[in-house]
């Protein structure tokens, strides 16, 4: 099933320093399907972050196209975007960015509680099945500073899962984890693409990459490099081979 | 702990609002209450200057009523329903080896009717007693302690008052301190006649005092009673009066107003901690906004609008100033029952002031957190979760 789901075309992002111009992004194109898994990669200052934030709607385009579930990101009033990132996506950052001193259920029922729609009951429920997905059905009431990080960045895919949204954003998810943890998240990942999760990821590490099927190299705000991942790898099959630690 | 502190202001300033509404309205309702129970209806006519001479006469020593007015009155008077004569005089009362400054009242029998006055014991002088000029008297309280030792019956005792020996036929019940601070028990009570005849050796009168038909009719009273009065002094129509008329109805309109002043003082004081609170509340809020910017950026990356972001801050902002608000009234109730308890002053907490200065902290919170939150909603969701 080809649908697409993220569609670019000659995106730029100008970012106005003073009298200087920095030019993040110089004309980006590409479409994602559903049921993707994209890593972005690129040197630092490449634009990866900016085109994320752009594709999140929480930043918009200088120039270009960009739809998303075909729907039409431009001139969109503030609260036009903030009901797309309602939505459609799950964002998930490097530093987790949970709630401090709030527990992991009501951390990932954030996000519904800004959706008129679901009920304080729905809600419960819908973070309870997310943590489930992501093996935390046994913290739910710890609060961030009581979990360990490979654990908080759990709860933030929870709560990037539980609006059931049409693709999820991850910027750096694994740049703060150790590389046990990193490969362990990245089996959390496949495992959501294989249920039909359409995942574009960030990441600056060619082992954690090759855990995706496709890969866009940026360089300078450019994509110079647009290509399917050859020898997909299984977290899973990784993580066996590691040593365990205890 | 830091929002208890912030919340000080506002349980300051609401807890004095609260107390000083209490008192305020505490001392004003019983100088209501005492201006009446001295006889909200009564009519009081003192002499006045006298012109007739040429020579301005002191107010006291004016000589301008006489006992043909009294008369004059009860005559003419329709809206008036008791009227006495009052002669008094200083001077010092004696039983035996005890005696006691006092003064002594000469009245006829209507003065228990217009001063609200009761006979606990014995009874008060007839009109034969006035006629005849009869040394008898009806004492209060204060007058029973200092010249009685504990439980000797007063009545059919001999006293002496400026060396007069009087009877005492009846005792006063109890009355109490007026407003003034006036020990209203420490009176002697004797028939007019034997006042001015025995004591004071004069013909005029003091003063008169009335009581009008109804609270209602007082104002009319009070003109009827000078227009009897002028003719009966033959004033022309260019004559000032010559006698001063008050009623009750004047003083205690002038009391509440003073009263009135003073609770617009105190709750003006009160006002400015209150405001000291408000804005201790807007730099909590501004911190609090600093603080959680990531919060905010991270709230606005998973849908928060503006608004919900405006309204979250302005929630927290009302909810810090209402549990302030909470604490301030059940505060302000203790210190009222206290200064009620400890310094006995009059207090009274009214629903209306309770009900006020809750709002001011609702409307303080909404105010002072409006800025704070403005500001939160506007910021940029990435430049908030950058934040460092
Ligand atoms: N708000 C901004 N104002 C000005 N310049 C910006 C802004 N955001 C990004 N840039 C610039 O745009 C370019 C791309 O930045 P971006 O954050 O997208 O890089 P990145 O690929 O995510 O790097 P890293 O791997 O270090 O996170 C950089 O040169 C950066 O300085
Ligand atoms: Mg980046």
């Amino acid at each position: 099933m080809e649908r697409p789901i993220i569609q670019i075309e000659s995106l730029k992002r100008d970012f106005a320093l003073g009298t200087e111009v920095v030019r993040a992004l110089r004309g980006i194109s590409f479409t994602i399907n559903k049921e993707e898994f994209v890593t972005i990669m690129g040197a630092s200052g490449s634009g990866k972050s900016t085109l994320l934030n752009i594709l999140g709607c929480l930043d918009q385009a200088s120039e270009g196209v960009y739809k998303i579930d075909d729907i039409m990101v431009k001139n969109l009033s503030g609260n036009e975007l903030a009901n797309i990132r309602n939505k459609k996506i799950g964002f998930i950052f490097q530093a987790y960015n949970l709630l401090p001193r709030t527990t992991a259920l009501e951390n990932v029922e954030l996000p519904l509680v800004y959706n008129s729609l679901f009920t304080a009951k729905q809600r419960r429920e819908l973070a309870l099945e997310a943590l489930h997905r992501v093996g935390l059905s046994d913290r739910l009431h710890h609060t961030p500073s009581q979990l360990s990080g490979g654990q908080q960045q759990r709860v933030a895919i929870a709560r990037s899962l539980v609006n059931d949204p049409v693709v999820i954003l991850a910027d750096e998810a694994t740049g703060n984890l150790d590389s046990r943890t990193s490969y362990e998240i990245m089996d959390l990942f496949q495992d959501l693409n294989q249920k039909g999760k359409t995942i574009i990821f960030v990441t600056h590490e060619p082992d954690i990459a090759a855990l995706s099927k496709r890969i866009v190299l940026l360089k300078d705000g450019r994509i110079i490099k647009d290509e399917p991942v050859q020898n997909f790898l299984l977290a899973k099959n990784i993580l066996s081979t590691l040593p365990k630690e205890d | 702990m830091r929002a208890f502190l912030t919340m000080l202001g506002v349980i300051i300033g609401v807890a004095s609002v609260i107390t000083m509404l209490a008192i305020g309205e505490g001392s004003k309702n019983s100088i209501k209450e005492q201006i009446s129970s001295m006889g909200s209806n009564m009519i009081n006519i003192r002499p006045g200057t006298d012109f007739r001479g040429g020579v301005r006469m002191d107010m006291s020593s004016s000589q301008s009523l006489t006992y043909k007015d009294f008369t004059r009155l009860k005559e003419k008077s329709t809206l008036i329903s008791a009227l006495s004569p009052l002669v008094n005089g200083g001077g010092q009362a004696i039983n035996g080896s005890k005696n006691w400054p006092t003064s002594i009242y000469g009245v006829n029998t209507e003065y228990l009717k217009i001063r609200k006055l009761e006979i606990a014991s014995g009874s008060m002088f007839t009109e034969a007693n006035i006629q005849a000029s009869a040394k008898v008297v009806v004492i209060g309280k204060t007058i029973v302690e200092n010249l009685f030792s504990g439980g000797q019956e007063p009545i059919g005792k001999m006293i002496r008052f400026n060396n007069i020996p009087f009877r005492i036929i009846g005792v006063l019940a109890e009355k109490g301190q007026n407003t003034f601070g006036q020990d209203q028990d420490d009176v002697i009570l004797a028939p007019y006649t034997t006042v001015q005849k025995r004591i004071l050796a004069t013909t005029h009168l003091q003063s008169i005092v009335a009581s009008a038909k109804s609270e209602e009719t007082a104002t009319q009273a009070v003109e009827e009673v000078s227009k009897i009065i002028r003719e009966s002094h033959k004033l022309g129509e260019a004559d000032d009066d010559d006698f001063n008329v008050f009623s009750m109805d004047e003083l205690i309109t002038t009391f509440s107003s003073t009263s009135q002043m003073l609770t617009i003082l105190l709750v003006a004081i009160a006002s400015i901690s209150l405001l000291i609170g408000g804005i201790g509340i807007m730099n909590i809020m501004y911190v609090s906004v600093k603080e959680r910017t990531r919060e905010i950026g991270l709230r606005m990356a998973v849908g928060g609008k503006g608004k919900d972001i405006l309204l979250q801050f302005l929630t927290e902002a009302v909810m810090i100033s209402i549990t302030g608000g909470i604490i301030g009234v059940l505060l302000g109730m203790s210190a009222t029952s206290a200064v009620a308890n400890l310094l006995s002053w009059p207090t009274a907490i009214t629903a209306y002031s309770i009900i006020i200065s809750f709002s001011v902290c609702v409307i303080t919170g909404i105010f002072f957190g409006w800025y704070p939150a403005r500001k939160a909603s506007s910021l940029d969701p990435i430049t908030a979760l950058r934040y460092e």
